[in-house]
């Protein structure tokens, strides 16, 4: 991916910036006043409108191999979930199925080039930034927070950066994607779910943060 | 709460998974050659029994992978779990929990 | 405070705190349990018992007391608490219960969570034999979790004083395994901790009480474990004698706890009787203690003789091969009669002789905690040497060790324990080899019991003794588990049900298996093991529902979604209505309008005007690839192959038994990709089915499913001016009927800049657009398309409207018009069914049932007045029918009712047997408020049925 294609993209978004709503736009402030510092502190923040490109297709494909070079990076499996490429996350779903997440705006530049590589092989690549939003929970109490609500075991021997998961928490259905070892998780969740997940976390948090 | 290890996630929690009732019944190629009483065995039949069962089960909330799982309908264990369309382990490995 | 010893006990004497019971004000110390407080206090007695309304006493001093029920007042309102495991708090205040609590009706201010954690090894008790077991299996760097229900580790060790461990006292071994395994970083420990459940797959629920909130609560915690080990102690067992029940009857171990952990002496006058050798330390240290010991009253004829000169060497009389045959006293024991006993136990020997006494202290015998164990589907022996009921075979990756398993010496349970841990460990994959098991003293390998399931009574027969209390919580006794057996009782779980011997609040943790005792003594069998044991089920203690209900309750009961719109609609006042977890605006009050005055305003805006509805809610799926429209043919029962590219189509899905499964438009937007839409409530059933068949039976087909559903936020604009405003809002787009005709789909850019994808269907019959922009820009063009529609009074309309309109025109919901039993044809719908193809369900359409001339049928019902309104639901039956008969013959029922402006009355669809023979004629809706309301048989279209409304 070049930069002057994701400068290209972001041209369009400026445009009709102004006529965006994030799923949680209207809870920033909450969101901040439940997050603490310190040794036992936790924060919650919404990144809105980044990239989704789901993309589905055999792994061992020669389709697979021209994503590959596209992206500058293997497409992840089971065992290492997630990959980073420049400004992409490459994340595993399932046995033919990614989710590459990228900067507000770079969706349809990364579609162009995916669309052009896979070429007449079957397989699918749809669309799904507006689907979901993401909420990024991070320090040192963020995993005790999600395990009130979440069975995944999150130890570090289990799960860490280089992980993602879809499983839920509190009942909603969430992609897991753990960057980095603070630890910080970002939670990807359907547009519709997000308040409530949101309330659920800013509650979990109450005990950590009183 | 049965601990089902998905062939492609790993080791999940059961209210991850939706259940698919017996593996193996596989739809007629060509249901309009069936007798009404085949058919009928088709929808509506299906075995119960008291021991190792092969079942299906769906990763809803996962990789949304449908898969197949040898469950003994007493204990709960799981002697084994493998893709659809695979058949049906012989040799039941025993799986410690 | 008449009973508390000057010195000793693990009690803090420099935090004097106040409570009351039953409004007395009392003080007790820190570290005191409410009923070590009491009985420093001088108070024995607590609540009557339930039906006989004997007076009780304090029993024991852990979660197996049969008696000392209370209700916590302050610090928070708790029924049903055991005064033997509430840790005393300044300012608390409890009453006594005769067996039953009440609920507080002030809303509980506790926070009660949940937690999911995960561990190589769980230990459950933290006695020496499972601190002995984390010790090691920490150690390993596996990572631990050690749980334990009272506030500080040590287990039975917290009662005692005499143990050693490496010549220092037993908790100094204890304070130096807590310091360890607080230091090893992966090893956790939770005290007031209680393992409440073992299930599969070695998942055990713990619930942990949290006095350190300011409200009070406590987490349940959900762990899932590699390996197990079960360091649950054992329950000292009561005995079964005459006037059993009386207060001042105890547990010899309680008393010695109390003793020796609470510093109170809980008599001053003690007979002892036991069994074993366990009471002896009892006897000795209430001695030593100050209160007088006449007698040690042992059943067997020749115990240890080390003991026996112990004993005498404190003056304790011990009276061998003998029983305690009764107790005098009203509200508190006064004295005991003892007798010596046959060697076979039939019989009373010898004379009766009486002593004075205000304390009895009881041992049973030791029944091993087997609860978790044998939840976790662990089989359980009878093992005769020890008179109890021990692990046997374990079902998972579980270890039993200590007393648990009926290992009774100190050395013995730190070697199990030290052993399990390493085992355990691993086994998980973290190789460590146990320490050499530290030397004890204090605590020795006990001599055989010599059990007495059943002391006989000094006058009459079994049937008549109706003071032997086996379980005293529910006031059983011998003369009643006489009366089951003598009725042909001989399963234990027969006579369980019968007595109610084990069903009280304490589920039998006591009583239950002296209560096989009784039963083995009674039907003559040789020992308890011939007759076997109940089924020990969770949770092990009582928990309340606020603790399983957690943090979900109130706003986080359960997931609720919303649509990007939805902060318009809230601020509009729209009234919301639950569709599975969607909040849809059901309508939109103005003010001072009733649900029926705005609904009927929405309608005649829709059928008259413009109307619109945040219809984005649908499931949405992208069907992508190559085979895509031969995956639809096979799926839909019409077809979508051919379906024209820009063009969209209605489709019904059937389950295999041919019942209509869900239904919805779906658009081909290219060759290879169709956008199909489901029901609100279908969307995930629906992507689950397709995957089902894609994965399961036709994994050759080259096609993708993926969920869009919150990708699009989706607006219907509706009714004869909706191309007006669709004109103005999307200027580039040719909206004339011949350039975007029904059932096709455009793209353009709408006034704003925003993309959109609109496709002209309808689900009111009128001319209508569905508008799907990025979610996003969800509210953004709900707003516009509200801008550009107010100069035809567009009206935001609800879920109660769109029913409305949908039903004036015939068209059904699936799961409100269907209910898994019914088929397209069924519907009306025979049209939609395929001949030429083959599709799901397709075979089912030629079973006898499915070609009933007489199934139920949808149709439509006008009742004869036209202000009534049938309630959705109603049975219908024929006029003359029989109502008095069982069961009334039905015809079938109304699946929707409503009022409807465009045809100014009431109407109703139905699924009527043999419904589209009978138009015209006329059914009763019988009612349970007693009226009848009679309603004529239609088509289902009323409104509009030659369709001339849809292009505008």
């Amino acid at each position: 991916m070049t930069a002057d294609s994701l400068a290209a993209d972001n041209r369009a978004v400026d445009r009709l910036a102004h006529l965006r709503r994030s799923p949680l736009g209207g809870l920033a402030d909450r969101l901040a006043a439940g997050s603490a510092p310190g040794p036992r502190g936790v924060r919650l923040r919404e990144i809105p409108y980044l990239a989704q490109l789901n993309l589905r297709l055999d792994p061992i494909g020669p389709a697979a191999r021209r994503v590959a070079e596209a992206l500058g990076t293997p497409l992840p499996d089971r065992t290492a979930s997630v990959t980073v490429t420049g400004a992409l996350r490459v994340l595993w779903l399932g046995p033919d199925e990614w989710l590459v997440v990228g900067p507000d705006g770079t969706a349809p530049g990364v579609e162009q080039t995916l669309r052009q590589v896979l070429g007449d092989e079957p397989g699918s690549l749809v669309d799904l930034s507006a689907n979901r939003t993401t909420l990024e929970l991070s320090g040192p109490s963020a995993r005790a927070v999600l395990e009130h609500g979440c069975s995944l075991d999150l130890h570090p021997r289990a799960f860490g950066p280089g992980h993602c998961a879809q499983t839920t928490v509190s009942k909603v259905q969430v992609i897991l994607d753990q960057t980095d070892a603070e630890p910080t998780y970002r939670l990807l969740v359907r547009a519709s779910f997000a308040r409530y997940l949101a309330d659920w976390l800013l509650d979990a948090m109450s005990e950590s943060t009183p | 709460m049965l601990l089902i290890a998905c062939p492609w996630c790993g080791e999940r929690d059961e209210t991850e998974y939706h259940y698919g009732g017996q593996a193996h019944v596989a739809h007629p190629a060509d249901p309009a050659a069936l007798t009404d009483a085949e058919w009928g065995e088709y929808l509506f039949v299906r075995a119960n029994p008291k021991g190792d069962f092969a079942e299906r089960w769906l990763h809803s909330a996962g990789c949304r992978r449908w898969f197949n799982v040898v469950r003994h309908t007493v204990t709960h264990d799981i002697t084994a779990v493998y893709p659809a369309g695979q058949a049906r382990p012989d040799a039941h490995t025993e799986v410690t929990a | 405070m008449s009973n508390r010893l000057p010195t000793g006990g693990r009690v803090d004497r420099s935090a004097p705190l106040r409570f009351t019971f039953d409004g007395v004000e009392y003080t007790g110390l820190r570290g005191d349990t409410l009923a070590s407080a009491l009985l420093a206090n001088g108070v024995l007695t607590v609540g009557p018992s339930l039906y006989r309304e004997r007076p009780r006493g304090i029993v024991t001093a852990g979660v197996d007391d049969p008696h000392a029920l209370v209700q916590l007042e302050r610090p928070h309102s708790e029924p049903m608490q055991l005064a033997t495991t509430v840790e005393l708090c300044d300012g608390l205040a409890a009453i006594s219960l005769q067996g039953r609590g009440r609920l507080d009706e002030a809303p509980d201010e506790a926070r009660y969570d949940k937690s999911y954690l995960h561990s190589d090894v769980l230990v459950v008790g933290g006695g020496p034999a499972g601190l002995a077991a984390a010790l090691t299996a920490g150690r390993s760097g596996a990572r631990v979790v050690l749980v334990d229900d009272q506030p500080e580790l040590g287990g039975a060790l917290l009662g005692g004083g005499r143990e050693a461990i490496d010549g220092r006292p037993a908790l100094t071994w204890v304070a130096e395994v807590r310091a360890e395994l607080d230091a090893q970083p992966e090893t956790r420990v939770l005290t007031r901790a209680t393992a409440i459940g073992y299930h599969d797959q070695n998942y055990v629920l713990v619930a942990e009480r949290r006095p350190d909130l300011p409200g009070g609560g406590g987490r349940l915690w959900h762990f899932r474990a590699r390996q197990v080990v079960l360091a649950t102690g054992a329950h000292e067992r009561p005995l079964v004698f005459a006037g059993n029940d009386r207060p001042g009857v105890m547990s010899a171990a309680a008393v010695r706890s109390y003793l020796n952990r609470h510093a109170v002496l809980p008599g001053r006058r003690a007979v002892v009787f036991t069994t074993g050798d366990s009471a002896y330390a009892t006897a000795l240290e209430l001695a030593a203690a100050g209160a007088a010991v006449p007698a040690l009253v042992d059943t067997r004829p020749e115990p240890p003789a080390a003991l026996v000169e112990a004993a005498g060497a404190a003056g304790i009389e011990v009276l061998t091969g003998s029983v305690v045959v009764g107790t005098e006293g009203e509200a508190r024991l006064t004295g005991v009669r003892i007798s010596a006993l046959a060697d076979d136990g039939s019989e009373l020997t010898g004379p009766v002789r009486e002593l004075a006494c205000d304390l009895l202290a009881v041992c049973g015998g030791w029944s091993p905690a087997v609860h978790l164990w044998s939840m976790s589907r662990g089989t359980v022996r009878y093992d005769e040497q020890l008179a109890a009921f021990v692990p046997d075979s374990a079902a998972q990756a579980v270890r039993a060790v200590g007393s648990g398993r009926g290992r009774h010496d100190l050395a013995g349970c730190l070697s199990e324990g030290l052993t399990a841990g390493a085992e355990a460990a691993t086994a998980a994959g973290f190789p460590v080899t146990a320490p050499v098991v530290p030397s004890c003293s204090g605590d020795e390998q006990p001599a055989p019991p010599r059990p007495v399931w059943l002391v006989p009574g000094e006058e009459g027969d079994p049937s008549t003794w109706r003071d032997h209390f086996v379980d005293a919580q529910r006031d059983a006794t011998v003369a009643d588990v006489h009366r089951a057996i003598r009725a042909g009782m001989r399963s234990v779980e027969h006579i369980k049900r019968y007595t109610t011997i084990g069903t009280a609040h304490d589920q039998g943790k006591s009583c239950g298996v002296a209560a096989i005792g009784v039963i083995a003594q009674l039907l003559g069998a040789r020992s308890p093991g011939d007759v076997g044991t109940t089924t020990y089920r969770g949770p092990y203690v009582p928990v309340s529902f606020a603790l399983l209900a957690g943090r979900e309750r109130g706003p986080l009961f359960d997931p609720v979604r919303t649509t990007p719109v939805h902060p318009w609609h809230v601020r509009r006042g729209a009234v919301f209505e639950n569709v599975g977890q969607w909040q849809r605006p059901h309508y939109y009050p103005r003010p001072g309008e009733d649900m029926d005055t705005a609904v009927w305003r929405e309608c005649r805006a829709a059928r008259e005007g413009v109307a619109m509805m945040d219809a984005s809610t649908l499931g949405k799926i992208d069907v992508v690839g190559p085979d895509a429209g031969v995956f639809l043919d096979r799926l839909y029962t019409n077809g979508f192959a051919k379906l024209p590219v820009g063009s969209a189509r209605y489709g019904v899905m059937c389950r295999a038994d041919g019942m209509v499964f869900d239904d919805g438009v779906t658009v081909r937007l290219a060759p290879e990709h169709y956008y199909l839409t489901t029901t609100t409530g279908n969307a995930a059933a629906v992507l689950d089915w397709m995957e089902e068949w894609l994965q399961t039976e036709w994994p050759e087909l080259r096609v993708r499913c993926t969920s869009v559903t919150e990708q699009w936020t989706t607006v219907a604009v509706v009714g004869p001016r909706s191309r007006e405003v669709l004109a103005a809002l999307a200027p580039g787009l040719d909206v004339s009927n011949e350039a975007f005709p029904f059932m096709t789909v455009r793209h353009t850019e709408l006034a704003n800049g925003v993309p959109a994808r609109i496709c002209r269907i309808s689900f009111s019959g009128e001319l209508a657009y569905e508008i799907n922009v990025a979610s996003w820009y969800g509210l953004a063009v709900w707003e516009a398309v509200l801008a550009y529609g107010a100069h035809a009074g567009i009206t935001p309309y609800g879920t109660e409207t769109m029913h409305v309109l949908r039903a004036e025109k015939g068209y059904p919901i699936v799961g409100q018009d269907t209910d898994g039993t019914v088929t397209p044809q069924d519907l009306g719908m025979a049209w939609i069914v395929a001949r030429h193809k083959d599709f799901v369900g397709k075979r089912s359409f030629d079973r006898p049932d499915t070609s009933r001339a007489d199934r139920k049928h949808l149709v439509g019902l006008l009742p004869v007045d036209r202000s009534e309104l049938l309630p959705e639901g109603a049975q219908l039956v024929a006029p003359g029918a029989d109502l008095a008969a069982v069961p009334v013959d039905p015809l079938g029922h109304v699946t929707s009712s409503y009022r409807s402006a465009a045809l100014g009355r009431t109407f109703a669809l139905a699924l009527v047997r043999g419904g589209r023979d009978r138009i015209g004629d006329t059914v009763l809706a019988p009612l349970a408020d007693g009226r009848t309301i009679t309603a004529t048989i239609t088509e289902p279209v009323l409104f509009d049925p030659k369709g001339t409304r849809r292009d505008g």
